[in-house]
């Protein structure tokens, strides 16, 4: 019994990571339309590229955090100010294309750079350490952070997207493009920060994620596919949703792991199943007109 | 100097060609129409004023300026906003939050909520409902109310009567000399021709992309604007 709790409460800690992924996605769909294929590699190059500053430097992984954060964040502003917006248009088929290609360049730099080697960020005994909690029971601290990380992310996008001036900004020009220009919004600077704050976001999922476990540079799409999972079960269009998506996903996988090591993962994709045939809009979608 | 002052403005969508060198003014406080029959090319007119469609830079002067071809949003921002055609408030943005994007682009100015509210009293009301769930004529405030938070210098109204009933079509006209009182000029396009006449100091007719007629409304005769508007 206590086994299947622990099962259980590690799956839903699982979900605060998949949902740091899940939300970068949603955002870039929230406000661009557009779906980023090169979502889930772009997380395992920001983890990538902390191994390779800590490794030589020794620092501190979380520490890292603090540079590759704000670093992503810049570079996906000007890749969607430099050539995202471009794809963007009636076509949908061009950013897919496009982002695609980047999944496959990436893939391809970190294989040449850093080798097919598994690697992860090493953070010592914090990787181990847990919190008992009676009986046999115990959560790990690192997914306690994780979770409390996620957590302080969506609502800090929450409030940025329903109090601030910004977050009012990136929902109009998502409703009407045109008329949020009519606003003196400038959708391309608006589209910039909006993949801005994804890529920082999927920054410290990917991260996050070579300190759980270990990466290598073909890892990207499997993430954009747990990504894509999430979201959609929690619903397009709620942030608050990615968070539930994540954790039946990561519930899903851990209990299916539980049951027969070899269906973790399948576990997890029945369970989007299951979400799709019985809510096909996701569990909290939010209507357009809200 | 004019406030806006427009010197052979074309509109292009593709090959098709819908202005054929358009020349207006528009004087500080006045409220200009334009009247016209459907595909006229009133609203390209507006569109192209707004920064939505190309433009020479040369061939639309506002303030003094040459802003033919700006993006939108900077124009926003010299002080010329529009109402466009259809409304198009944001559904996922409730009344009060409508009017408060209108107000991105930081001009300073007389407007703010509480003077909106003061104008559409409903609107204030409802702050809280969607924009979409009000009804037709209560849209319509918001799209003015929004526009006017960007505190313009001129305001462009496209079609702001359309699929109204007439006692609110009478409701939005009776906000006009609220927003002139504020040292804003308008520049209303209409289908209803007896509307235009009565809030217009004057009044241009747009003919299949060019201006067939323009004038004072007591100094148009009835056979003049006929003839005007459906080329007959
Ligand atoms: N997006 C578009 N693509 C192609 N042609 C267009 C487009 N918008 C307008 N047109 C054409 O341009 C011409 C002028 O249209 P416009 O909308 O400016 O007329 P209007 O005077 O505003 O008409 P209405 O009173 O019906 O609103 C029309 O012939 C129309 O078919
Ligand atoms: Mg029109």
């Amino acid at each position: 019994m206590t086994e299947w709790i622990d099962t259980l409460v590690q799956g839903v800690l699982l979900g605060g990571l998949y949902s740091l992924f899940a939300t970068g996605l949603a955002l870039s769909f929230g406000v661009m339309r557009m779906i980023n294929i090169a979502h889930g590699d772009f997380a395992i190059l920001a983890a990538f590229a902390a191994i390779a500053i800590v490794e030589p430097l020794g620092l501190n992984p979380f520490v890292v955090l603090l540079v590759i954060v704000p670093l992503m964040g810049l570079f996906g502003y000007l890749l969607q100010r430099g050539v995202l917006n471009r794809t963007l248009g009636k076509d949908i088929l061009p950013p897919l294309l496009v982002t695609f290609g980047f999944s496959i360049i990436i893939q391809n730099l970190l294989l040449v750079t850093f080798s097919a080697d598994t690697r992860s960020l090493n953070v010592g005994e914090l990787g181990t350490a847990s919190i008992a909690l009676g009986g046999d029971l115990a959560v790990g601290v690192l997914p306690l952070i994780i979770m409390g990380v996620a957590v302080a992310v969506l609502a800090g996008l929450q409030w940025l997207f329903s109090a601030t001036p910004l977050g009012r900004a990136f929902r109009a020009a998502s409703d009407d493009a045109e008329a949020a220009q009519l606003m003196g919004i400038d959708n391309r600077h608006i589209y910039g920060l909006a993949m801005g704050i994804a890529m920082a976001i999927v920054a410290i999922a990917g991260v996050f994620l070579a300190i759980r476990a270990n990466i290598t540079p073909a890892d990207g799409p499997a993430r954009l596919l747990y990504a894509f999972e999430a979201v959609i079960i929690g619903g397009l269009g709620s942030l608050w949703g990615t968070l539930a998506g994540g954790m039946i996903l990561g519930v899903a996988q851990s209990v299916g792991l539980k049951a027969d090591p070899g269906w973790g993962i399948l576990a997890g994709h029945l369970a989007f199943l299951a979400v799709l045939a019985v809510r096909p809009n996701g569990l909290f979608a939010r209507t357009r007109d809200r | 100097m004019s406030l806006l002052e427009t010197h052979k403005v074309t509109a292009f969508y593709g090959d098709f060609q819908a202005l054929y060198g358009i020349d207006m003014k528009v004087e500080e406080g006045e409220t200009v129409a334009i009247i016209g029959s459907n595909g006229a090319g009133k609203s390209s007119f507006l569109r192209t004023l707004a920064g939505l469609q190309a433009a020479a830079r040369d061939s639309i002067r506002f303030g003094g300026e040459a802003i033919g071809g700006l993006p939108a949003h900077r124009i926003v921002g010299r002080g010329l906003a529009m109402v466009p055609e259809g409304r198009r408030l944001f559904p996922s943005l409730s009344v009060e939050e409508n009017l408060l994007v209108g107000s991105y682009s930081r001009r300073a100015g007389p407007w703010n909520l509480q003077r909106l509210y003061a104008l559409f009293p409903i609107l204030g009301e409802r702050r809280h409902n969607p924009g979409t769930a009000l009804s037709g004529g209560q849209q319509q405030m918001v799209a003015i109310g929004r526009a006017l938070m960007s505190n313009p210098r001129l305001l462009l109204c496209d079609e702001i009567s359309l699929g109204l009933a007439p006692v609110v079509i009478k409701d939005i006209y009776a906000a006009l000399p609220g927003i002139k009182a504020e040292g804003t000029s308008v520049l209303v396009v209409e289908q209803d021709v007896g509307q235009a006449m009565k809030v217009a100091d004057r009044l241009y007719c747009f003919q299949e992309g060019r201006v067939s007629l323009a004038g004072r409304p007591a100094e148009l005769t009835r056979e003049q604007i006929s003839s005007a508007y459906f080329g007959v």
